[in-house]
């Protein structure tokens, strides 16, 4: 059977999952900018102590699963949400739903997907996708970073729901319960609650290595690199850096251009708070996320690697740090309109 | 970003997909496009493999040299470490530090190596041989 189910491709697999599994349900409101913006996607963090293919992790979006979870709770919407120990049962759980006719969200690893290319697969365990119905042994699934919809036989779906490693999904499935009327009211008070939960999460959260003082402290650590790891293994870390902050899934310059997009999005229905102004900074800040990218591959592509060019590469994270900080301090300050 | 501005160079996911990016039009105002790929991190994608390259060449070495068994080859072949080996074998990783060692690996039941087969998604056959079929 085959559920009736729009497939939008979107920038990054998690708001898009949100965006498709409630754009139905909210009638329409629900864009993936204000599903990222109202699950308060956009962070920063450097977690040496997490290695990712042998380099630190560096995240430029907020924890797996947060985005859909928050999106729901700020609108409302009572959320379904299992893990499984059994594979059989969570094949079963997912049968169960389909029959039902509801479309459900699903983290996937990434290693085994079909229908990725080859060079795009690590053992990256927090993707997600919706399977929307199953023919024979085909399942029928709309993965929002691709433009079409795609197939998996159940073996193939088993896999990548049971794929091991960090973050394993352990055949995590989750769906919003019913369809809600959002109001606009209800729509509003959420945008609030998520930019309020953004600043807290950018400027906040205690330690150094977290929001914007996280991108500080990485702006330092760069300076250290060449000394510390040498001109090669800087050049990884640094090719990483711009990985998680370019490639498939973050809609450009670290997830900075999807919010600067939820704040203009968001001015409609809070007009009079400048945030098409305040939208113009995250703008600034994803161009100077990409002219340090360009940066960095200089050095990762081996054309410069002084001290002196990781010092402006450190320095444009400073100076980025800087700019966040304060789009964020104005965000803090905004006496609703 | 301003949208005629998204760069456009192709990427090897670009010939099965573009991905959408988010950029302004003229007037300012945000709208989604699509991009078949950015040099920049082609390269960075690049140097990743390129690594991976050596990592995967360096353990084959090892292997022929009898210093390790072909479960490290595979193990770098597939980008696992010993954790995730383990959580796809259902061993324990001190069972995959020991069957790492190619004295060890020789005495395995093919029960247990047709748990590494699978986890490799490869045959027993491939897996003693270090045979690789590109997929």
């Amino acid at each position: 059977m085959r559920i009736d189910f729009e497939h939008r491709q979107a920038a990054h697999c998690e708001s898009g999952v949100t965006r498709n599994l409630l754009y139905a349900a909210s009638g329409g409101k629900i864009t993936e900018p204000l599903a990222f913006g109202i699950g308060a996607g956009l962070f920063f963090a450097y977690i040496p102590f997490i290695k990712v293919n042998k380099g630190p992790a560096i995240a430029f979006r907020t924890f797996p699963g947060y985005i859909f979870k928050r999106t729901c709770k700020s609108l409302n919407i009572p959320v379904i949400s299992k893990k499984f120990s059994s594979k059989e049962k969570a094949q079963a759980y997912l049968d169960a739903r389909l029959e039902e006719g509801t479309p459900v969200g699903c983290q996937v690893g990434v290693y085994y997907l079909p229908y990725f290319p080859r060079e795009y697969r690590f053992h990256f365990n927090a993707h997600n996708l919706v399977v929307y119905g199953r023919e024979d042994d085909t399942y029928l699934v709309s993965d929002p970073i691709m433009e079409g919809t795609n197939t998996m036989s159940s073996y193939e779906l088993e896999r990548v729901r049971f794929a091991k490693g960090a973050l394993a999904p352990n055949g995590h499935i989750y769906y919003p319960k019913q369809n809600v009327q959002i109001t606009d009211d209800r729509l509003r008070e959420a945008i609030k609650g998520g930019i309020k939960k953004n600043v807290f999460n950018m400027l906040y959260i205690p330690g150094s290595f977290a929001g914007v003082s996280g991108i500080r402290t990485t702006g330092e650590k760069i300076k250290k690199w060449r000394d510390k790891l040498g001109l090669e293994k800087a050049g990884l870390y640094l090719a990483q850096m711009v990985r998680m902050q370019e490639e498939i899934g973050t809609g450009g310059g670290g997830f900075r251009y999807i919010y600067a997009a939820f704040l203009q999005e968001a001015d409609v229905y809070l007009p009079g708070n400048q945030l098409t102004r305040i939208s113009g900074i995250f703008t600034k800040a994803g161009d100077m996320w990409r002219t340090a990218a360009v940066h960095a591959a200089g050095i990762y592509k081996g054309r410069i690697g002084s001290q002196d060019d990781f010092n402006v590469m450190g320095d444009y994270l400073l100076e980025i740090a800087a700019l966040e900080k304060a789009a964020f301090e104005t965000l803090k300050k905004i006496k609703w309109q | 970003m301003k949208k005629d501005e998204v760069p456009q160079d192709l990427s090897s996911l670009g010939k099965i997909t573009k991905e959408v990016c988010y950029a302004t039009d003229s007037d300012g105002k945000y709208t989604t496009t699509l991009s078949s790929g950015w040099d920049v991190k082609i390269t960075a994608l690049d140097t990743a493999w390129d690594d991976i390259a050596k990592r995967i060449a360096a353990a084959k070495q090892q292997v022929l040299e009898g210093k390790a068994s072909p479960v490290l080859f595979f193990m770098e072949y597939r980008l696992m470490d010993i954790g995730i080996l383990a959580g796809y074998t259902g061993f324990w990783q001190w069972q995959v530090k020991r069957h790492l060692k190619p004295e060890v690996f020789r005495t395995l039941s093919n029960n247990k190596l047709q748990k590494y087969a699978g986890a490799f998604n490869i045959t027993v056959e491939d897996l003693k041989t270090m045979t690789v079929h590109e997929d």
